[in-house]
């Protein structure tokens, strides 16, 4: 979900999983200060639609995790003191449940997206790798006089995605198939003390695993012995999340994009919106709700490109096919393996935001008509 | 007939003043599975060096040179049709472009088989 990092000016991190990849013929590529497979034997095309048919596992281990911990022992306080960084509805995620949230900055943009879990007498976070660092010193600085920022440095975190994850994952685990979507917390898996959630990043049904780290490679393996599951790259993982319209953090949104620009009014509930009983009180809300009264000026769309030709990320969106004014930008684009077609997302003034308005992409010097399209491409399968 | 190769990973058949020019199996499995294929005018002029198709995995887009100096003067639409043949025959059937050579010395700066191996071992 972050920004790959091309050459570090630090070594390469290494997650608990990093000899289990390069056993399994990981193709090994720096990405967020890491070294993560790219992709596997296989290859990009045929792990995505694996995912898709059976289920696959991946080492997300880059990611952060996060415990945040009320000192008055009273989890609705530490909600409250993180509503103060986020546009969300904290306070209301019942125990047992996460949801996805954003922290803002002054200016309303992205400063990165997240999941907020309660787990009863504490939060628990999960992060984007490249941002971790400093969202665990936005939260140190933010709610420091409330809660303890506990990184939960010693977990790895695996996910296993795909319309078979629930039957593999209840052999390790009773409560997998009880499970509803977004429910999240401790569970016993395979024996171990792992924290599960029910979510993922694939538009696929399936489970996030945190597991401690020296226990990771054990719980890898006996995933991986599944004839169900094989191991997926990051290749697909992006290819998977851009056909389920998720945004990656770094390329479709920033801190530049308010979460109104970035179509994720849905992710912001009623009750921190203007005229709700906890309306603003978060970082930029003063713009952010006022683009929820009135409108902002871009937001993000799902784009089909109408021919075969992929439309990747930073190609330049025009109006029409011989216009000068550039109109906006692909943030994200490739090839749908799930579609067997190109799609892409981007930025597009609101009054060309309309599903089917058919606009143009600057593509090696030639303008290739795209269409707005409805997102996610592919249906999600959650089982809310 | 000849065949030649390139450091970027290009073969060339050659036949008379024809060359037919594709990407080598070491290549397509760089790439991994091939979604798209652009291809170039037939009758375009071509420089050595110059940019002259474009094939694309899931996850790149890869440009193909001209290896050498020459004008298009036929193109598979097969591959564009069925780019996954690219995986399948890159050595064969799934050949990109012909070119007619401009300038045969252009041939001497380029591998034979053995050196090609040499380069990717």
């Amino acid at each position: 979900m972050a920004e790959p990092v091309a050459t570090p000016a630090s070594p390469l991190k290494r997650t608990p999983l990093y000899a289990l990849h390069v056993s399994l013929g990981g193709k090994m590529v720096p990405f967020a200060g890491y070294e993560m497979p790219v992709q596997y034997a296989p290859g990009v095309l045929k792990e995505h639609l694996h995912t898709r048919a059976a289920a696959g596992l991946f080492d997300v281990s880059h990611m952060g995790q996060v415990a945040v911990v009320p000192k008055s022992g009273t989890v609705a306080d530490a909600a409250a003191a993180l509503e103060r960084l986020v546009p969300q509805d904290i306070i209301g995620i019942p125990p047992g449940r996460q949801r996805y949230a954003q922290f803002t900055n002054a200016e309303g943009g992205i400063l990165d997206d997240l999941m907020v879990a309660n787990f009863g007498e504490h939060l628990v976070l999960v992060v984007n790798a490249a941002c971790k660092d400093a969202d665990i010193q936005l939260l140190r600085d933010g709610l420091s006089d409330v809660c303890d920022v506990q990184p939960l440095a010693d977990r790895a975190l695996l996910a296993l995605q795909g319309p078979k994850a629930a039957s593999v994952l209840a052999k390790f685990c009773a409560d997998a198939e009880a499970m509803r979507f977004m429910d999240a917390g401790p569970r016993n898996v395979d024996g171990l003390t792992c924290y599960v959630s029910r979510s993922g990043y694939t538009g696929e049904d399936g489970y996030e695993i945190s597991v401690p780290a020296d226990k990771a490679e054990q719980l890898a393996e006996a995933l991986l012995s599944d004839k169900d599951v094989l191991p997926i790259g990051l290749g697909a993982r992006d290819s998977l999340r851009l056909e389920a319209g998720l945004c990656l953090y770094g390329h479709d949104i920033d801190t530049a994009t308010t979460p109104v620009e970035a179509a994720l009014e849905w992710s912001v509930q009623k009750v921190r919106r203007s005229g709700g009983a906890r309306a603003g009180g978060f970082p930029g809300a003063g713009k952010i709700l006022a683009q929820f009264d009135s409108g902002a000026a871009r937001r993000r769309v799902g784009l089909k490109p109408e021919g075969r030709a992929p439309v990747r990320e930073g190609a330049t969106l025009f109006a029409t096919a011989d216009s000068a004014e550039p109109i906006g930008k692909v943030t994200s684009g490739g090839f749908g393996p799930t579609l067997n077609a190109p799609v892409a997302m981007g930025y597009v003034p609101t009054a060309l935001s309309a599903l089917d308005t058919v606009l143009f992409a600057d593509v090696r010097g030639q303008r290739l008509p795209l269409r707005v399209a409805a997102t996610p491409f592919v249906p999600n399968t959650y089982k809310r | 007939m000849t065949t030649l190769y390139t450091s970027d990973h290009e073969w060339l058949s050659i036949e008379g003043d024809v060359a037919t020019i594709g990407i080598t199996d070491f290549a397509q499995a760089q790439l991994g599975d091939v979604v798209f294929v652009e291809l170039p005018q037939i009758g375009r002029a071509l420089k050595k060096t110059e940019a002259a198709a474009v094939v694309e995995s899931v996850k790149a887009a890869s440009d193909v040179y001209a290896p050498i100096t020459g004008e298009v003067v036929e193109v598979n639409q097969a591959i564009v049709d069925e780019p996954a043949l690219v995986n399948t025959d890159a050595g064969g059937k799934a050949w990109f472009f012909k070119l007619k050579i401009a300038d045969k010395s252009e041939l001497g700066g380029l591998m034979d088989e053995a050196a090609y191996k040499a380069h990717t071992a």
